[in-house]
């Protein structure tokens, strides 16, 4: 029994870490249209980490994080996060925004938020419909929310969704090279847990 | 030299006068400090949610508000607290992001404060001060010797309760 536990969890991980490459990949493709640059992105890092690890990756709990959360409707239910450290949201916001890197590390203002969530939208749109496509399942999303805070805070949210599953949580590194500038982006989709299962049923598992 | 002692995501500890207890970057998980003033020992507890019993995946006990605190009146007592001098300060809670949908999700930062109220209020230990809700990310320091809570927030003034 144990066994075939451990098993099934290999399998679960597989799909989803699958589900999370694609999603990833197409989620690229729209930011390199958006800003109209090409985008290298690498292979994505698909982990399963303990909630202590989970803000270290970003660069510890206290490093200063842009999230967009966008809650998802339709046949998933749950959350989506993209979670950028704020030097390089400000690098994408005036790439989009077609001005000069200013080396602006404060805030961002009105008009910048709105470029963020736009940036948002757009990436969480592309990944949605690719796992959309792969389900065969209609998944559809909220307008995004921006918080910009500490990496520990912004990622408590999905880590306390993981909380009620078990004690990790699945994080999806990309990073993305933008001319000479590497970007760290991160993914975290977090379906709720009757979710989770018809996302597993429906990919025949 | 003092140590600084840290606390993770669903996870508690222990101090000692005159060393530091922290948890950093607190978001809507609570983190829940007990004090025993007068042997100066005070534990954390950083609750990522409200019930155990309403979770299959329960063995981690310092995730959840009813287990968290309970687990950490066991310790304390251990190093020589006593349970009847034991006072309680609290923040953290936010609701990180400004939804207006009445989705459950987004509301655990105010269901977390809530469960750690009713537990504390149950097992009748009082709550000097509190930090809770709003917005914002927190990381919090309690200083044993004082009794001091550090509240400190990206762009906002440091706070002590």
């Amino acid at each position: 029994m144990q066994e075939k536990d451990e098993m099934d969890k290999d399998i679960e991980f597989d799909v989803l870490t699958e589900i999370g490459n694609i999603g990833a990949g197409n989620a690229t493709t729209a930011l390199s249209k958006l800003i109209n640059t090409r985008i290298d992105m690498h292979v994505p890092k698909v982990e399963l980490l303990g909630f202590s690890e989970l803000a270290e990756i970003v660069g510890g709990a206290e490093t200063l994080v842009a999230g967009i959360l966008l809650s998802l409707e339709g046949d998933i239910d749950g959350m989506m996060l993209f979670v950028l450290e704020s030097s390089a949201a400000h690098l994408l916001v005036d790439q989009l925004m077609g001005c000069q890197t200013t080396g602006n590390t404060e805030g961002f203002s009105d008009m910048e938020q709105s470029a963020l969530m736009e940036i948002g939208n757009i990436i969480a749109g592309a990944y949605l419909s690719s796992i959309s496509t792969l389900t065969n399942m209609l998944v559809t999303s909220s307008v995004p929310y921006l918080a910009v805070d500490m990496a520990g805070a912004i990622l408590s949210v999905p880590a306390i969704e993981f909380g009620k599953l078990g004690d990790k949580a699945l994080l999806i590194e990309s990073q993305f090279k933008d001319l000479d500038v590497d970007i760290s982006g991160y993914f975290i989709l977090i379906p709720t847990l009757e979710s989770y299962r018809r996302i597993l049923t429906s990919l025949g598992l | 030299m003092a140590d600084m002692i840290k606390v993770g995501m669903a996870d508690l500890n222990i101090c000692h006068s005159p060393d530091v207890i922290t948890t950093l970057g607190l978001g809507s998980c609570v983190g829940v400090v007990l004090y025993d003033k007068g042997r100066k020992i005070a534990g954390m507890v950083h609750v990522m949610l409200p019930d155990s019993t309403k979770v299959r995946q329960n063995q981690n006990k310092a995730k959840f508000a009813d287990t968290g605190i309970d687990l950490l009146i066991e310790m304390l007592q251990k190093e020589g607290a006593v349970k009847s001098a034991l006072t309680a300060k609290i923040a953290g809670g936010a609701q990180m992001f400004a939804f207006n949908s009445n989705n459950d999700m987004l509301r655990v930062g105010e269901r977390n404060v809530e469960a750690v109220k009713t537990k504390l209020n149950s097992i009748g230990i009082r709550i000097l001060a509190e930090d809770t809700g709003l917005n914002y990310g927190r990381t919090v320091e309690f200083y044993p010797e004082t009794g001091d809570f550090v509240i400190k927030a990206v762009g906002k003034p440091v706070k002590t309760i």
